[in-house]
């Protein structure tokens, strides 16, 4: 299992588009994905889900993996969520 | 003849609320209460049956709303039918589903019942949170909930609705507000919402007139009862009286009228009475607004104000949906020229960091704010010269107070454009770039500041703001923002001579222009274009076609050398005397 702390850094916020780009990007995988804020826990392939986290700017969020191709998988999405959504 | 004023004040049958969209409607209310859905919560037998049926439903609501998605990328921009694509992802959640599907099977309750619960838990969620875009996102994700629910229950969309009526609701979906504007409705009226929920901004962009935000006019109205709907002020009149109808009917028809008697104004170019042309330009704020500007005669855009995307979207748009906004105008208005002005905001607007200015209007703004957030800035010109392969773009800076920060966005526009060139997308590699002179210190350069760019735009509220060190809002103070104040009409008499030195053009944007007193003024100051609201272009061709450049051209000199604002003011009315021009601001 891999967990990763990340901060949201774009001013928008975790919004619509990158919530549902974030779990497009999950959906490549076999891994389990989940994403968890202030003992929120939301399974990160369920847009759904991931519109219900007010993630705005400076908010903390850790990301955990878990399964076969979990490597790949947390390099990519930890990357998006630093690279602000690729908004800044 | 009352005014809006005296009308409101007496009339104790009103309700207010927010002007979202403007226009006045005298008709019938439809109102529109969400068919209160009963959910079945009986057991069930066959699984496999109610699976199927989940299926079927879900598939069925897919198709509706790629239908609407479809209408909504018809009438918006992508980035507003955006919302109905996250919808659409909903219907394709591979946890929701699953878990509906585990429950169906193992409670064997009514597929209706599960999905109601399911979705519920998330819009439990999103309405206790602080944020409220998270409150309008439950909305939109009920009417998901209830699209499958009603398709599950095979139930058609409502008993139908009648066509041309005022729609009254408590609130309403993005869905639902397009799907009425098929059916002719007259207006909207909702008792929640603000200026900028979906339901705003879909009926700015189809022309329907609202009024939002009323609290309770769903509770006040009655189903078909008579009604007047005034989304210029944001009031409602229920059962109206006669004087009341009167009154609002003799709007509509001063509103048609103006229409008819400035048509033929239309067409025409705004030319004086002795040959010189003049170009009126439209400033645009809001996207809907364009339809407006194609119909009023307005000789391109001169002002587009780029940080209205912000305002709208309450978020920073990338350089796609950037590219895809400006590319829809610049197609629109072709072969007419269209204006961007880079974004004009302060550092206070995005929390990009915790410093508050002490003093915000000499602070971090416009050109300022670009040059200090280059990647936004970059992403901004990239998106612009993208779309500016259709040659009738010009780009324009906001706020520059020195050379430099001419030659600092140049830089950045030529590397731009080397990295399009490397990615082989089109541009327009002549692109004109302009400044807008809004500080004094470029007033007073203006000889140099204008050799470096293609043009120049005066904007006359911030330049007066800053000339005279006044804020306009302060009502202690306000009385000194003084448009016709000799020192305001000075420099805009400078800026235009030192401007012609260089053979730069100079527009004028600003509420001055607007204010179509000052238009032979401006005329005989040796503006030849002015970027006015879309609403005032017509009268304003009526006025310029009503006297003569030389005219004003000694009208011009003669407030050049006065002292006061008074003498000045006096000298232009008595102009308006002399030469029978009639003014018609304060249209309805």
């Amino acid at each position: 299992m891999i967990e990763k702390t990340v901060k949201i850094i774009n001013k928008a916020g975790l919004h619509t588009r990158p919530a549902a780009t974030v779990v497009k990007l999950a959906a490549k995988y076999k891994c389990d994905f989940f994403i968890s804020r202030d003992g929120m826990h939301i399974n990160g392939k369920s847009i759904i889900g991931v519109m219900t986290l007010a993630a705005e700017i400076g908010s903390e969020l850790t990301l955990t993996f878990n399964g076969v191709d979990e490597g790949k998988a947390s390099e990519e999405i930890v990357s998006y969520f630093e690279r602000g959504f690729d908004e800044i | 003849m009352k005014s809006f004023k005296e009308i409101y004040r007496e009339a104790e049958n009103k309700i207010a609320g927010l002007a979202a969209a403007p226009g006045i409607v005298i008709g019938r209310a439809h109102l529109f209460t969400k068919e209160k859905v009963e959910i079945n919560k009986s057991e069930i037998t066959d699984i496999d049956q109610a699976i199927n049926n989940l299926d079927e439903a879900v598939e069925k609501s897919k198709k509706e709303l790629n239908k609407i998605f479809s209408i909504a990328r018809e009438k918006m921009d992508e980035k507003r039918a955006g919302i109905f694509e996250a919808q659409l992802m909903i219907l394709d959640d591979p946890i929701l589903f699953g878990n509906i599907k585990d429950r169906i099977k193992t409670e064997k309750i009514q597929p209706e019942y599960i999905v109601s619960d399911e979705i519920s838990k998330y819009q439990e969620l999103m309405i206790i949170s602080s944020e409220s875009y998270l409150k309008e996102r439950a909305l939109d994700i009920e009417d998901i909930k209830f699209r499958i629910i009603r398709n599950l229950q095979k139930k058609r969309w409502q008993s139908r609705i009648e066509k041309e009526m005022i729609v009254i609701s408590e609130s309403l979906t993005p869905a639902d507000t397009l799907l009425f504007s098929r059916v002719d409705t007259l207006a909207f009226v909702t008792d929640h919402g603000g200026l900028t929920s979906h339901a705003a901004i879909i009926s700015r962009s189809l022309n329907i007139p609202a009024v939002v935000g009323t609290h309770n006019a769903s509770k006040m109205i009655e189903d078909g009862q008579s009604i007047i709907v005034d989304g210029f002020h944001g009031y409602i009149i229920t059962s109206p009286s006669e004087e009341q109808i009167e009154f609002f009917k003799y709007k509509q028809e001063r509103l048609k009228q103006l229409q008819v008697d400035l048509k033929e104004f239309k067409e025409k170019p705004a030319i004086t009475t002795d040959g010189r042309t003049i170009n009126l330009e439209a400033n645009v704020d809001v996207t809907g607004e364009i339809d407006v500007v194609i119909t009023s005669g307005a000789k391109g855009i001169g002002l587009y104000r780029s940080e209205q995307i912000l305002d709208e979207l309450g978020e920073y748009p990338n350089e796609e949906e950037q590219t895809n906004i400006y590319s829809k105008l610049a197609s629109r208005m072709y072969p007419d020229f269209c204006t961007i002005r880079a974004f004009d905001i302060g550092g206070d607007k995005f929390r990009l960091f915790d410093y508050r200015e002490p003093n915000p209007f000499l602070g971090l703004r416009g050109v300022r704010f670009l040059l200090e957030n280059k990647s936004l800035f970059k992403t901004q010109i990239r998106a612009v010269l993208k779309a500016s392969a259709t040659k009738n773009i010009k780009f324009m800076i906001p706020m520059i107070s020195t050379i430099e920060e001419i030659w600092e966005t140049k830089k950045l526009i030529t590397e731009c454009k080397a990295e399009l060139r490397k990615e082989k997308l089109e541009f327009d590699d002549k692109i004109k770039l302009g400044i807008m002179i809004e500080v004094p210190s470029a007033a007073i350069m203006t000889r140099e500041l204008a050799a470096e760019v293609d043009f120049i735009s005066i904007g006359t509220n911030d330049l007066i703001q800053y000339m005279m060190a006044v804020d306009r809002g302060n009502d202690l103070v306000s009385n000194l923002y003084q448009e016709f104040s000799p020192v305001n009409i000075r420099t805009i008499y400078h800026i235009v001579q030192e401007a012609k030195l260089q053979k730069v053009p100079v527009s004028l944007c600003g509420e001055m222009a607007a204010d179509t007193l000052a238009i032979p003024l401006l005329v005989g100051l040796g503006l030849e274009t002015l970027s006015i609201s879309a609403a005032t272009i017509l009268y304003a061709k009526k006025i310029i076609n009503s006297f003569s450049y030389e005219l004003a051209k000694k009208l011009a000199d003669d407030c050049v050398a006065s002292k006061t604002e008074k003498e000045i003011q006096d000298k232009v009315v008595k102009f308006f005397e002399e030469n029978n021009i009639t003014r018609t601001r304060n249209i309805i």
